[in-house]
């Protein structure tokens, strides 16, 4: 059924949904509104789910790795000092293959504070051995709530999901969403069946002391278990669209690639600006393209490899800087192509940090920028005024 | 005088040798003790620290009951999502969740999950195993050091008679928060610690329960004496055995005859330095802190 | 992929921490035993086990020969001898 709602509110009903049994979340802008309307949905008996308030991020993931450990589906989301405060828990639900869901209101890192849209936050967890998965609209974020669970629980993968939302871009705009009906999520998402939980009926110690002799392969099954998961997830997004009509999540999608001579590569909701930006230019008769990409983590390099190698130039364009090196999407990508005979001319972009608008000004100017010499990681519309006051 | 009485040993013991913890470990006597006395229908939550590690080294385990270690500071928090999971799958009723760990991970890094957990009303009993210091990295000073403790981050020095700054009242802490009980016990006192595991259990809510556990290691003492000088800090007032219930202290053990603090100091090794005579001011701080215990918790018998 | 990471409750006692004592262990004399059972209850390894009077002993597999049950017996019913002697 469509409505017309704040993203947040999307995701909420999305989780709400999906019937996790132990919800907990600290409070964090701009991934607020999803946790409070996920509050009222359990204060008004719409959502039969223990919402437990705690008073820090780290202990709200604490709280989701006990629940889930105990065999319950659980649900949290955060943003940016969240995040990194929870680090050391996101990696220690990975390392006992708890399959969490978490949607991330992507929001740029302190310091200086600053509470607007980046993908800073999502990346600095990218090793932790979570899935993760950035949106281009709300439709997509609900979606791939779903998919998360289905993911997350399957048998063959049975790791954490993080769904990645731009804070305030997605999370507080409004739009026609398309919400599944209850019977049509239980169809496609099945109740969880936990491998192996805490229970006195059969007691096992989780958590373990693991000795040189035995840690590497845990780190190595995490790591197969997430090239794995290249198959599964195209696998997932096909029975969703099968299902329900949409080509939701999976690891890409190409616009407009055929027989196109450049083509920008980009994550989360600038992508819809940057395929209106193709359509202009085509319209125009330049040979352009774009790859949205939805799966950062696995990173897919067989897919973009096989979409982009026919393209003579590629920017990345992305929300995102590894400091004192380059942007660590720009890396990925040029590593897919790293030893390949074929590869595009690569130039890397930087884009809306702390939540800077990204225009379709600068998207032509990044097509433009694209027939000269490649480019390592430029920052795109920077004050240059603000940098001289700097000396 | 409850010591000597016959007490039933449960059948089978819920923590099991083959454990790597020290000779004599007072953590081990009371870990076996609280556990057992829960019994099986018990789901454990443990910070990492000495009884984590010496219990869990992948494949073995001492453990017969559920049981998962995350991370230093968090069991309060994991076993406040285990205790919510079993509350959303109606299954909490007649299961136990006890959150564990050591002074520094109770009292330092992870008192802000503990107190989280006690504000949000938990059904949970947490112990705290108090070795005074963390004894795993080796021997550093806690929260929970006493004054004038020679440990590896206070030592003792030519400028220095060891830990400058008081033990933390984690007790009083866990009480003012208003929690359904919160009380100290004794490896010293075996009895005591079964008494006060199944008074906690039988209590709904947050639980609190600290355990001073001597390390013949990081105190250096015989490891055949750890009971021997776990009952000496309760017999000269320096470790008080009391019970709060709801804020208001109901309990304390009283001590039939005060012992001077130097029985207690000399016979450990990490309060040496206070032996020598240029010590003597410092050792009578020392026993005014057991005085003003004595006199502010009435422990006079 | 998902390797073993959780551990089968009791599998410690594979391990056999009789191999630490360094010197002494325990030898439970029976004879003045009351059977209070204080040396079953502080054992560190928990492997001190007895019915009534005189019939407590120890798993000299486990046992690390910390001595506190030779210290706590209120009856000094258990003396630690060397290691070699014959109990």
């Amino acid at each position: 059924m469509k409505e017309f709602v704040e993203g947040s509110m999307a995701i909420a009903k999305a989780v709400q949904s999906c019937k996790p049994g132990v919800i907990s979340a600290y409070p964090i802008t701009p991934q607020t509104h999803i946790v409070e309307e996920l509050a009222t949905m359990v204060a008004d008996g719409h959502l039969n789910a223990q919402f437990v308030n705690v008073e820090s991020e780290h202990s709200a993931a604490s709280v989701v790795l006990g629940a889930s450990a105990t065999g319950v589906r659980t649900f949290t989301a955060t943003s940016s000092q969240g995040l990194l405060y929870m680090a050391e828990v996101i990696f220690n639900i990975a390392g006992l293959r708890l399959p969490v869901v978490m949607a991330c209101a992507n929001r740029a890192i302190s310091a200086p504070i600053n509470i607007w849209n980046d993908h800073q936050d999502s990346m600095t967890v990218r090793d932790a051995g979570w899935i993760q998965m950035y949106a281009e609209t709300n439709q997509e974020a609900t979606d791939l709530i779903l998919q998360a669970y289905r993911l997350a629980e399957d048998h063959d993968i049975m790791l954490p999901v993080m769904v990645c939302v731009d804070g305030y871009t997605l999370t507080h705009a409004l739009e026609v969403v398309d919400f599944p009906t209850q019977e049509e999520v239980d169809r496609f998402l099945p109740a969880f069946d936990p491998i192996f939980k805490l229970d006195p009926k059969d007691p096992m110690t989780m958590g373990v002391l693991a000795e040189p002799s035995c840690y590497m392969e845990t780190r190595y099954a995490i790591h197969r278990t997430m090239l794995d998961a290249l198959e599964i997830i195209p696998r997932v997004a096909g029975e969703f669209k099968k299902m329900f009509g949409r080509d939701s999540g999976g690891l890409l999608k190409g616009y407009r690639l055929e027989n196109a001579d450049s083509a920008i590569i980009a994550m989360g909701s600038q992508v819809g600006a940057v395929c209106e930006v193709v359509d202009e230019l085509r319209d125009a008769g330049q040979k352009v393209g774009a790859l949205k990409l939805v799966t950062h983590r696995p990173f897919p390099y067989a897919a973009v490899y096989d979409a982009l190698t026919h393209v003579k130039e590629v920017a990345v364009l992305e929300k995102a800087i590894s400091l004192g090196a380059e942007g660590p999407l720009f890396s990925d990508v040029k590593a897919a192509f790293y030893g390949k005979g074929k590869a595009p001319k690569l130039s890397g972009f930087v884009i809306g940090l702390g939540g800077r608008d990204v225009t379709k000004d600068s998207i032509r100017k990044v097509y433009r920028l694209l027939a000269g010499k490649p480019v390592e990681s430029e920052f795109i519309d920077l004050n240059v005024e603000a940098l001289k006051a700097n000396g | 005088m409850a010591e000597a009485t016959a007490t039933k040993a449960p059948k089978k013991h819920l923590f099991v040798p083959g454990h790597t913890a020290c000779a004599g470990c007072g953590q081990a006597i009371a870990a076996m003790l609280v556990v057992d006395t829960a019994g099986p229908n018990t789901i454990i939550t443990n910070n990492t620290g000495c009884l984590e590690v010496l219990s869990t080294r992948f494949p073995e385990t001492a453990w017969e009951v559920p049981w998962i270690h995350s991370l230093f500071e968090n069991a309060a928090a994991v076993a406040s999502g285990v205790e919510a999971a079993l509350k959303f799958l109606g299954k909490k009723e007649g299961i136990n969740i006890i959150a564990q760990g050591g002074d520094g991970s109770t009292a330092d890094i992870g008192l802000q999950a503990l107190s989280g957990m006690f504000d949000r009303g938990h059904d949970i009993l947490y112990v705290c195993y108090d070795n005074e210091a963390y004894m795993n990295t080796g021997v550093q000073r806690s929260g929970l050091t006493p004054f004038s403790t020679n440990t590896t981050t206070s030592p003792a020095g030519r400028q220095s008679l060891g830990n400058p700054l008081p033990k933390k009242n984690m007790v009083g802490i866990a009480a003012a928060h208003g929690i359904a009980y919160s009380a100290s016990s004794s490896a010293g006192y075996p009895q005591d610690i079964k008494n006060k595991v199944k008074k906690a259990l039988s209590k709904r809510g947050p639980k609190y329960l600290q355990i001073h556990v001597p390390c013949p290691l990081g105190w250096r003492h015989d490891p055949g004496q750890t009971m021997n000088v776990a009952k000496l800090a309760v017999e000269t007032g320096l470790y008080p055995l009391i019970e709060y219930e709801n804020g208001e202290l109901v309990n304390v053990r009283k001590i039939k005859e005060v012992k001077p603090v130097t029985e207690y100091l000399k016979a450990q090794a990490r309060f040496r330095h206070l032996l020598a005579p240029e010590a003597a001011e410092q050792v009578k701080l020392i026993q005014a802190i057991a005085d003003e215990n004595i006199r502010r918790l009435g422990l006079k018998a | 992929m998902l390797v073993p990471i959780t551990s089968k409750p009791g599998s410690a006692r594979a391990n056999k921490t009789g191999a630490w004592r360094t010197g002494k262990k325990p030898r439970f004399i029976h004879k003045n035993c009351v059977a209070c059972r204080m040396c079953a209850t502080i054992c560190p390894e928990g492997v001190v086990e007895g019915d009534v009077k005189n019939t407590f002993g120890c798993d000299y597999d486990y046992c690390k020969g910390c001595g506190l049950c030779a210290a706590m017996c209120p009856k000094q019913d258990i003396e630690m001898i060397a290691e070699g002697e014959k109990l």
